[in-house]
């Protein structure tokens, strides 16, 4: 084999590491750790190593500030995936990617590749995944290219996630400007394992064997992640970007779990962004050990790849395992029953280097930890952005406004608000015959097999809050999730979390960074749910323009007893609706950071600031809620989350497919009447019970110190009407909302 | 009775169809691997949904090659009961077991839902237990579930009771022929269906309607083997 | 000799073609009025040894009747050529 590639004093004096994205700096630090100049494979895998992606320099200081224990916690961050105790020797593995860049570029591949990743993670760990969930984010639908970014990123996820056979059973859309033609894709896994089987990536005992399985290795997505890293992936080649074969997934995992069940397998990881460089060094980091690599052996879709080229390819649907020494056979016989390779490359050694061999010469050679702990940890500065400082109190209503009755239906018919059933009607959400909640409720619940619990899961994050005040908007996105899991009647239990934001070389920006973070850790800590995974996504910016600080939080609730599911449908005609929290929140906070401004003032949405979040409120009335529905009160109960409180009684409504009858129960001002009906104020749940469980919920409030409000009933009137100072606001036919909320996005894109 | 579930590479529902089968009439059910050439043993035997070889090239065009195929040929002539689900349905198709062919749906959109059946034909010994013209609620989840055949074939298919399952009209999901959702052969003793019955065995999935057709095969195995 | 066999599916021309009608739609609409109908279909490229052409033609046929295509719904035409090793 030949192949010409600069050498090592070449690519010092021509400074090609610079095109790798490795700084002068860098490449000085790297020169001393080696005590001589890298060659091209050397400076290639260091240019990985120390990406953004790959060594989360640029976060790596914030995320330390998150709390990652407690009793529920079986692993912790650091590994492919979290685990949480579930109880009965059982563990839930979770875990949130992004796969923004990819997406942007090619936008089916690099959705479903996303999906194919973080399987992978879980099914790492040896745990059966059982449920997907994806945050999506685009520009607004009456963009020909968002339009085309959103439809073909929801059929990658589907074709990906149908195929392998793993139900999308939840997620959230969001639509706004400032993700125009930069989209975010956010796809998390969710696995069930036995504790005593639990899988690590830890390449240890030497002379065990290192083996490849899986897919053969090719040319594709070379440099995959330092382009996730990198400002303008639009400039960059659509060579880059991975072709997913979820046909080839199904295989692997099913002869992953079969081979970690001999308990013959010491480690095993995922071959990701930046393939076989990263997963070898991480392995052998976590192991303190040195592995030996073959790239000869390594089988190859195209002939002639250098060892550079087989250390960065970042073909999909690859493990990198690690056996017990004789016994490959194990894995040779499973990987052929299931069709696919299994080839040993290599062996663990005990003198911390990474060697990469090519037959019998060395082609590189770096200790483990000079990859590894010795990648650059960056002093971001961070600056409070200016716009924070001239935000305004928000207005209670507009001086031109809608009636409330076109508010509503406008509101309804909203993208973000509307029905998503568009998106989830082409994701399998059944397969597996666990899916006890659909998408389009609160949470998903998942049941878990062989037993009466279920698994509440959910993801939330809203970019906008966290523009305004990135503070109160990260601990906002973890009071959500966990108040959507009450909701269905799940207990919190831990957290991943999907950081993206633009540029962090952008004082401001790294700002809403840390300022986020600082916000999620505090509400983690208020509901108990540490964050056990994640993934930062950095540079998400197109043409200039940054997009929202969207940090993405993904929860996993536990129900001890499914039966205590609680839809977020209304249920029965002469049920009684209340408000737990203040109703009249809004009445201070006004219509801040609301859908209500977006769409009547969309150039002052920005301007106001967001309501007030307090989170030992949000706690308790989140306690209220969870013990009315243990005790058996609750019928229905969904949050008082984007559109306010009229839009959360009508999608209750819709669904349950039956009329609401309420009543404002306090005197309110006619200009202050738009915030308290359309007001996006937080910690409120609205309810329905039985009429002779109503003091239940007064004594439950009380005793929680929490207001609670009366507000109406339900009726089999099939009508949605709101009455507010003794006159009717609102008087529509439910079926009119319906139809307004469910073909909403249909409508952009048949 | 005695059931198997067959394997190939890319099933995904066989451990769905197999806990149904536990749960309603069959506690002897068992999965077979595709590479399987004997399956004499078996009173039923389930083709189960998924996306067997990724559904590449067509839906079932390349499982029907499998070895096991050939005994569930032998089966059938011998006229033990087999029941194709989703991508089974399409093996059997393209093996021409069952008539007709699964096209990609007229919206070229992957759809999962929990969609309203007719039963067209109350009288086979799958549909026993439905009462004829009975709306049921069955989930589907395919991308290529759009059900063709020629007029002439449609019309045999009709007049000799072949039609087992209708989508109700005006929720035809996939643009089938006649709105077809499962036909069975004229021998009566394979059925192949686009929705999953195995998804619609609890009132938690939504739907109990499917327990009735395994019912209903369990009972007919019954009457034809009431010395057992 | 090495032969290469370019083979064309199409749909039969009784079937509708869903995703050929949705193209349609979508030119009208770029203003390529002109354009009153298309077909969709897969193309292949099998490269295979045979004793002459008249053999690669036997077997081609064979491999679209009994793999390549769904008779039922699905035609073919094919192109063959020698190539070199």
């Amino acid at each position: 084999m030949s192949y010409t590639e600069p050498t090592a004093g070449e690519i010092k004096e021509q400074r090609i590491y610079r095109t790798f994205g490795v700084t002068d700096e860098e490449f000085a630090r790297v020169t001393e750790l080696l005590g001589r100049l890298p060659n091209y494979v050397e400076i290639g895998v260091f240019s990985v190593m120390w990406s953004e992606h790959c060594s989360y320099k640029s976060s790596r200081r914030v995320l330390r500030r998150f709390p990652t224990s407690g009793p529920q916690v079986l692993q912790g961050p650091g590994e492919n995936a979290g685990i949480v105790d579930i109880g009965d020797g059982q563990a839930v593995v979770f875990k949130i990617e992004s796969h923004n860049h990819p997406t942007a570029i090619e936008p089916y591949q690099g959705a479903a590749t996303g999906v194919g990743g973080i399987i992978r993670d879980i099914f790492t760990m040896g745990a059966r995944p059982v449920a997907l969930l994806n945050s999506l984010r685009f520009g607004p639908l009456d963009d020909a290219h968002n339009r085309y970014l959103f439809s073909h990123s929801v059929a990658g996820i589907g074709g990906y996630g149908n195929c392998i056979g793993i139900p999308t059973v939840g997620g959230e859309v969001y639509f706004d400007d400032s993700y125009t033609h930069n989209p975010l894709v956010n796809a998390m896994c969710v696995g069930i394992i036995e504790q005593a089987k639990i899988a690590r990536g830890s390449a240890s005992g030497v002379g065990n064997p290192v083996l490849v399985v899986g897919a053969k290795t090719g040319r594709d997505g070379i440099h995959g992640a330092t382009f996730a890293s990198a400002q303008d992936p639009h400039a960059k080649e659509r060579s880059a970007v991975q072709v997913g074969d979820p046909f080839m997934e199904k295989l692997l995992l099913e002869a992953c779990l079969e081979l970690i069940e001999t308990g013959k397998v010491v480690g095993i990881q995922d071959m990701g962004a930046a393939g076989l460089t990263s997963s070898s060094a991480e392995m052998a980091s976590r192991a303190g050990s040195g592995l030996t690599l073959d790239v000869s052996r390594v089988p190859c879709r195209e002939t002639g790849m250098s060892p550079y080229e087989i250390m960065l390819s970042e073909s999909q649907e690859r493990m990198l395992v690690v056996m017990q020494k004789g016994e490959e056979a194990i894995a040779f016989s499973i990987f052929e029953k299931w069709g696919l390779e299994a080839t040993v490359i290599g062996q663990v050694t005990d003198d911390g280097m990474l060697r990469i061999v090519e037959g019998g010469k060395v082609a590189g050679e770096m200790p483990v930890t000079a990859l590894v702990d010795e990648a650059p940890v960056l002093e971001r500065p961070s600056a409070v952005p200016a716009y924070l400082s001239q935000l305004l109190p928000a207005p209670t209503s507009l001086p031109d406004g809608p009636s409330h009755e076109d508010a509503l239906m406008h509101l309804l018919a909203k993208p973000t608000i509307a029905s998503k059933e568009w998106v989830y009607d082409q994701y399998d959400s059944m397969v597996r015959t666990e899916t006890f909640v659909r998408p389009g409720s609160d949470a998903a619940i998942v049941g878990v097999p062989g037993t009466n619990k279920a698994l509440g899961m959910v993801t939330d994050g809203n970019g906008r809050y966290v523009y305004l005040d990135p503070y109160a908007g990260g601990a906002w996105a973890v009071a959500e999730a966990a108040r959507n899991l009450v909701c269905s009647g799940a207990r919190p239990l831990a957290v991943t979390d999907c950081l993206n934001y633009g540029n962090p070389e952008k004082p401001e920006i790294f700002y809403q960074f840390e300022r986020s973070a600082d916000g999620i850790s505090e509400a983690c800590l208020t509901f108990g749910t540490p964050v056990i995974s994640g993934n930062v996504s950095l540079y998400n910016e197109s043409l200039g323009q940054d997009i929202y600080p969207t940090p993405v939080i993904g929860m996993i609730g536990l129900m001890d007893d499914a039966g205590m599911i609680t839809p977020s449908s209304f249920t029965n005609p002469g049920h009684i609706l209340y408000v737990l929290g203040d109703i009249a929140a809004p009445l201070q906070d006004g219509l801040g950071g609301s859908e209500y401004l977006a769409e009547f003032l969309p150039e002052g949405v920005l301007a106001y600031k967001l309501p007030h979040l307090d989170l030992g409120t949000e706690k308790a009335v989140q306690d209220a809620c969870y013990q009315l529905i243990q005790q058996g009160v609750v019928n229905a109960a969904h949050d008082v989350s984007d559109g306010g409180l009229l839009v959360a009684l009508a999608e209750s409504a819709i669904q349950g497919n039956i009329g609401v009858r309420v009543e404002v129960p306090q005197e309110v001002r006619d200009e202050a009447l738009a915030a308290l009906l359309f007001g996006e104020s937080p910690s409120r749940i609205v309810i329905e019970v039985a009429s002779d469980r109503s003091a239940d919920v007064e004594r439950v409030a009380q005793q929680l110190g929490i207001p609670c409000a009366r507000l109406g009933v339900v009726t089999d009137e099939l009508r949605f009407s709101v009455m507010a100072n003794g006159s009717k606001v609102v008087d529509m036919a439910i079926g009119d909302l319906r139809s307004a909320w469910q073909g909403a996005i249909a409508s952009w894109m048949n | 009775m005695k059931t198997a579930v067959l394997q190939f590479p890319g099933s995904n529902c066989d451990i769905d169809a197999l806990k149904a089968l536990h749960h309603t009439v069959d506690t002897m059910a068992e999965l077979v691997w595709h590479t399987t050439t004997d399956l004499s043993s078996y009173d039923l035997i389930v083709v189960p949904g998924g996306f067997s070889y990724g559904d590449y090239l067509r839906a079932g065009a390349i499982a029907r090659f499998s070895p096991v195929l050939k005994a569930v040929q032998e089966a059938a002539a011998r006229g033990r009961y087999i029941l194709g689900i989703c991508n089974g349905f399409q093996i059997l198709t393209e093996a021409g077991l069952l008539p007709g062919a699964l096209r990609r749906n007229e919206s070229l959109q992957f759809r999962c839902e929990i969609s309203q059946l007719v039963v067209a034909n109350g009288h086979t010994a799958f549909t026993s237990e439905y009462t004829e013209n009975e709306i049921i609620n069955i989930p589907i989840a395919h991308g290529e579930g759009n059900y063709y055949v020629d007029d002439e074939t449609k019309k045999a298919l009709q007049e000799r009771g072949q039609i087992v399952f209708r989508y109700v009209s005006e929720h035809n999901p996939n643009g089938s022929v006649d709105g077809i959702a499962g036909v069975i052969n004229e021998r009566g003793n394979v059925l192949g269906m686009m929705p999953h019955p195995e998804r619609a065995v609890s009132k938690r999935l939504g739907s109990e309607d499917g327990l009735r057709l395994f019912a209903s095969i369990l009972k007919s195995w019954r009457g034809t083997h009431v010395l057992h | 000799m090495n032969v290469l066999a370019k083979i064309f599916v199409t749909l039969k021309d009784s079937v509708l073609d869903p995703q050929g009608k949705a193209v349609t739609h979508a030119l009208h609409a770029l203003k390529y009025g002109a354009v009153s109908d298309v077909r969709i279909g897969k193309y292949m490229e099998v490269t295979l040894s045979a004793n002459s052409l008249d053999d690669a033609d036997r077997l081609v046929r064979g491999m679209c009747d009994e793999l390549l295509t769904n008779p039922v719904i699905e035609k073919f035409t094919f192109e063959l050529m020698e190539v070199s090793q």
